[in-house]
């Protein structure tokens, strides 16, 4: 009993830093509307530095002065990321901001290593902290019980600042309406740099506490920010409250769940979460969001299936493909396959996000349910590759099935969280069931049938069923039920108004785009020859979502141009420069900037130029 | 001329809202924009607050070209704005309402402060702490013209004050506007209900398509029923 | 004879304030009926019940005589109620026809269809309809850059998609020109009597009301303090101290 009591308070000292990052999120997400990726890596920036200041610097003046500051450059940085590039995205669609901070991710965590280097370091003790306290018989850090108390003394202080200050009744009033917060002469690019800063403030301070209990590392930041996107996404978006909350509930299931289910201790956190957004779809403390902003961008211009001349276009595109074999090696073609299994994958989702307007953040878990159905099929039934093939895809199907049912009951954000959730599970499935999967050790020697192990014909193999796929894609999109999925999307009120059941539709878009992923999936293990857990990762889901808005979100096959054009870029760093994330991030950054709508939405964009100019002019003569 | 537009043109992406859009307001002077919905009459404000991405064209308020200002330096020098749909921030109590108008007072032109607000609309002292969503339209009408006027404008664009009121409340409208004019101040209101702007207006300008088509005196418009006729069709 | 549509005792109360009280009428066949009352009356409670939007706590709603209380929007349509909206929702990135064409394809049961263009499903019917409503010379605009009361033409377009028997129409006629709100409301009445529809509306214009409303209630908190002909309703003492005030 005793013992569980100290477990507990471990739990709402871990719930502090949590807190603390998972409130900066959710402030700025409810005032600038941005789902801020880099926020992990804000946190990790603050520990880092927070590292470094306490150890230069001495005494406890030294080591408090040392996280305050450390948390106050951070602060800095965050307004200088928030001026030079955030500033000239809030216009952007709402997922490009998403793939900026994502860029800025990949860059510090390159940045990160290159200054601090790749070895984990232990910081100080906090003066006049050290040492433990006897409760119940069993031994509390003091420093413990500092954060156990510093989580509500923010949280007032945040309730404070919000409530009784005419800055927190701008912020709020903002996180309404920012267009009329405006017209009535409040500066508000100031508004939203200061309400940046502050949430970042709050991650470094959150990085920069936690440098007395655990190791500062490079790979801190991913792990903050998918739990402080659930902590976000349980207590409901933009409640500093809720996060509170949620940031405890979270903190203690990790706290117990390690006692008392340790099997499944890694999903536990996500389990209950996807069991709290199904009876709350807006969390615990959260609105219901009116009408969504508009999804997409500027829709004015409407989808048309391919001239005869563009589907000529695509023909010789693919036949051009199919030619590479007789210029190119052994080498070549496994990297051109490894680059079209992505760009199915892509696709798929592309389907889903652009068609659909159901953004995932999980994807992958169908790209990895359909590499491990294969795997299963081929090593632990001993089946051959054609059977492999057809029926691995199927447990990515079975997954969409499954999953997807609950994910549709949601929107927006929600939507994007639970199906990141669900991922996880399935990643932390795959991770621990050892005996099934091989956990860490993955699935080896899945190997092609005979006929198709050359390079040129596996090749070909891909190329057969990628293009068969994205095709089939494409032209769902513009038979009855394409129609169906942007009816949905475009208006949940119509859509039901006349008859269109949108959970069924959206439902069986999600089945849709989880098979076409599971069928890239089996392709991607034969062409490895293996599966690993991080076949299902959320690294590998947010590359999807990267692909697929770098090639246009309002653009039917942007998505294939995304992907051929990030994973080749993405292979030809990491066998070129030292610090290819850095670059790779650098380059992400760089093209949401100078290309807001994607590449296939800048190319249309310029098609588009031309007959307009001459329309206009037309319309102008006949007034 | 207390704001003075001319030439100005406004785009919705590739649509083109606006041409040639010209209008005056004189100190102390109600002018009407009238004309039916998607004419062009809320473009037109909004493009005067710089709320419209792409415009160009001459807006002088006071003497100096704010068609280049971006819409908190429009404000601050003193031009307020109502939107049509109000949009009262739903979250915050009518106080905290009031508080995000709340700019420093500014020289010609009328002051207001809390209490002189609800003096205007006594309905609103009664609900100080009431949230904003909570409110009948009615009062969210109040509202959102009280919290505009804590701004101390000079000029108040009024955007269809009239829209989805109740009759008898539309009446009371009418009065407010009146009591604003009485203390000072300039408005141009966008209005398809020519009732209500005949009683408050001193000028009207007739608004389709995107282009003025009309511009005189209330008195000049009724004796040109071809005009009404052809653009309001009352 | 059973009326088209008829409600007993319709209620819905939220947190103990009650939105719409004990609402009981009838709607025959052919015939316009017009639902007027200040904001905050509840109209929309009363509508969106009606459509299917909100569940009622108490009360029936019999349409062609079968109990359609508690079902969902997409129940009623199925059973030939039409409805436009106050703030007009299409699907935007779509254009006018592909607009009509998703409400047929939903007509026809036929969304779920993997194969073929569905631009080349009912391209005759969409038309047919876009031309009753004055739309047939936009059919290959997108929805998103249509003039408001273009949408609200389509609207009522997609409305008769599914050859309904009753018409729900919030708020029809906001924000058009009196020109376009009388085009719009004799369209509508002359639509009703051709196919024999009843059309139920809310509107604040009072003369579109008076001048196309066969029948009027008034509603005030939550109950009706009126019902009847024009003339009745407008001389009623109550609706005038409540409503109308002394402008009409």
């Amino acid at each position: 009993m005793e013992f569980l009591a100290v477990q507990f308070l471990t739990g709402l000292a871990s719930a502090a830093s949590l807190f603390l990052v998972a409130s900066g999120l959710s402030i700025i997400f409810g005032v600038t509307r941005i789902v801020n990726f880099a926020h992990g890596a804000f946190y990790m920036l603050g520990a880092y530095l927070a590292y470094t200041l306490t150890e230069r610097l001495s005494g406890p003046l030294g080591f408090w002065g040392g996280l305050l500051t450390a948390a106050l450059a951070i602060a800095a940085i965050g307004v200088i990321v928030e001026i030079m590039l955030l500033r000239r995205i809030y216009r952007a669609p709402e997922l490009f901001q998403l793939l900026a901070t994502f860029g800025l991710t990949l860059m510090v965590q390159d940045l990160v290593v290159m200054i601090w280097g790749p070895e984990d370091l232990v910081g100080p003790r906090a003066p006049g902290l050290k040492g433990a306290i006897e409760i119940f018989g069993q031994l509390v850090p003091r420093y413990d019980l500092f954060l156990i108390v510093l989580g509500p003394t923010v949280l007032g202080l945040l309730w404070l600042l919000f409530r009784r200050t005419r800055w927190g009744v701008l912020v709020r009033a903002a996180t309404q309406d920012r267009d009329m917060v405006a017209a009535l002469g409040v500066n508000q690019k100031w508004l939203f740099t200061s309400v940046f800063a502050l949430g970042v403030f709050l991650a470094g301070l959150g990085g920069a506490l936690q440098i007395p209990r655990d190791a500062v590392s490079h790979a801190m930041d991913l792990r903050i920010i998918v739990e402080a996107f659930v902590v976000v996404v349980i207590g409901g978006l933009g409640s500093v409250f809720g996060a509170f909350i949620a940031a405890v509930i979270v903190s203690e299931l990790n706290a117990f769940g390690i006692l008392i289910l340790p099997k499944i201790s890694l999903v536990l956190v996500f389990l209950v979460m996807a069991a709290i957004l199904v009876f709350r779809p807006w969390g615990l403390f959260g609105r219901a969001e009116g009408q969504p902003r508009q999804t997409l961008g500027l829709t004015i211009r409407p989808w048309k299936p391919f001239t005869r001349t563009e589907r000529i276009a695509a023909a010789l595109a693919a036949l051009v493909a199919a030619l590479l074999p007789l210029v190119d090696g052994a080498y070549a073609l496994t990297v051109a396959a490894e680059i079209l299994v992505f760009t199915l994958f892509a696709a798929s989702l592309g389907f889903l996000m652009t068609v659909g307007g159901l953004s995932s953040f999980g994807h992958a878990a169908y790209f990895g349910l359909g590499a491990y159905g294969a795997a299963f099929v081929a090593k632990s039934a001993g089946l051959p590759m054609e059977v492999a093939l057809l029926v691995g895809p199927l447990l990515g199907l079975a997954g969409a099935v499954v999953f997807g049912w609950f994910c549709v009951r949601l929107s927006g954000v929600y939507f994007a969280m639970l199906t990141l959730a669900f991922a996880q599970i399935t990643w932390s499935v795959a991770f621990q069931w050892v005996e099934g999967t091989g956990g860490d050790n993955g699935i080896l020697g899945v190997w092609p049938s005979a006929w198709a192990a050359n390079p040129e014909r596996f090749y070909w193999l891909v190329l057969a069923i990628t293009a068969t796929g994205i095709a089939a894609l494409r032209a769902l999109a513009f038979s009855p039920f394409g129609y169906a999925m942007r009816a949905a999307r475009d208006s949940d009120l119509r859509a039901e108004a006349i008859g269109i059941d949108r959970k069924r539709v959206q439902w069986t878009a999600f089945i849709v785009a989880g098979t076409f992923a599971g069928i890239a999936g089996a392709l991607f293990a034969f062409l490895k020859g293996s599966v690993f857990p991080e076949n299902l990762a959320i690294p590998l889901s947010i590359d999807g979502l990267v692909m697929v808005l770098l090639g246009g979100v309002e653009t039917v096959s942007g998505a294939v141009a995304g992907a051929i054009v990030y994973k080749a870029l993405a292979i030809w760093l990491v066998s070129q420069a030292e610090f290819s994330k850095l670059v790779l991030g650098g380059v992400i950054v760089t093209l949401v900037v100078a290309f807001p709508k994607g590449i296939v939405g800048f190319i249309e964009d310029m098609r588009a130029r031309r007959p307009r100019a001459k329309a206009a002019a037309v319309a102008e003569a006949a007034e | 001329m207390k704001l003075s537009v001319s030439q100005l043109d406004s785009f919705y992406g590739p649509a083109h809202i606006l041409s040639d859009v010209a209008l005056d307001v004189g100190a102390g002077e109600v002018v009407a924009l009238l004309g039916r919905n998607g004419a062009g009459k809320s473009t037109t404000l909004r493009s005067i607050m710089g709320l419209v991405p792409q415009r160009t064209g001459r807006i002088v308020f006071e003497g100096r070209d704010i068609s280049t200002l971006q819409t908190h330096e429009i404000a601050r020098l003193g031009l307020g704005y109502v939107p049509e749909d109000r949009r009262i921030f739903t979250e915050l109590t009518v106080e905290e309402n009031l508080m995000v108008g709340r700019q420093p007072p500014r020289k010609g032109a009328p002051a207001w402060t809390r209490d002189k607000v609800f003096s205007l609309f006594p309905n609103l002292g009664e609900m100080r702490g009431r949230l904003g969503g909570r409110m009948s339209g009615g009062e969210q009408q109040m509202l959102t013209i009280g919290r505009t006027l804590m701004g101390n404008p000079s000029l108040l664009l009024l955007d269809e004050p009239s829209e989805g009121l109740a009759p008898k409340i539309v009446e009371e409208m009418a009065e407010v506007v009146l009591a604003m004019k009485r203390e000072g101040l300039s408005v141009l209101l966008s209005e398809q209900n020519l009732h209500f702007a005949r009683k408050i207006s001193d000028r009207a300008s007739i608004i389709e398509k995107g282009r003025i088509r009309f511009s005189g005196t209330m008195a000049e418009l009724e004796a040109n029923p071809g005009i009404r006729d052809a653009y309001l069709a009352v | 004879m059973t009326a088209l549509l008829e409600v007993e005792g319709l209620t819905k109360s939220y947190g103990g304030v009650h939105a719409v009280r004990d609402v009981s009428f009838a709607l025959e066949t052919g015939k316009i009926l017009a639902l007027i009352g200040p904001n905050g009356a509840g109209k929309s409670t009363c509508f969106n019940m009606l459509n299917g939007q909100i569940r009622p706590d108490r009360g029936v709603i019999r349409i062609a005589g079968r109990n359609t209380t508690g079902l969902s929007p997409r129940a009623i349509w199925r059973l030939g109620v039409g409805r436009t909206f106050q703030i007009t929702a299409t699907f935007n990135s779509m254009t006018v026809r592909e607009n009509m064409q998703v409400a047929l394809l939903s007509h026809h049961r036929e969304l779920f269809v993997p194969r073929g263009f569905a631009g080349r499903f009912h391209v005759g019917r969409a038309d047919a309809l876009l031309d009753l409503v004055g739309m047939g010379h936009q059919a290959e605009r997108a929805c998103g850059e249509l003039a408001y009361g273009d949408l609200k033409r389509l609207e009522l377009a997609v409305a008769l998609a599914n050859e309904p028997k009753l018409l729900l129409m919030d708020e029809p006629t906001a924000g058009m020109a009196p020109k376009e709100r009388a085009d719009l409301m004799n369209l509508t009445a002359r639509i009703a009597r051709e196919r024999g529809l009843g059309v139920l509306f809310t509107e604040h214009d009072m003369d579109v009301v008076f001048a196309h409303a066969d029948r009027i209630m008034v509603l005030n908190r939550g109950e009706l303090i009126a019902q009847g002909v024009p003339q009745q309703v407008r001389n009623d003492a109550r609706v005038k101290a409540t409503y109308l005030g002394g402008a009409t």
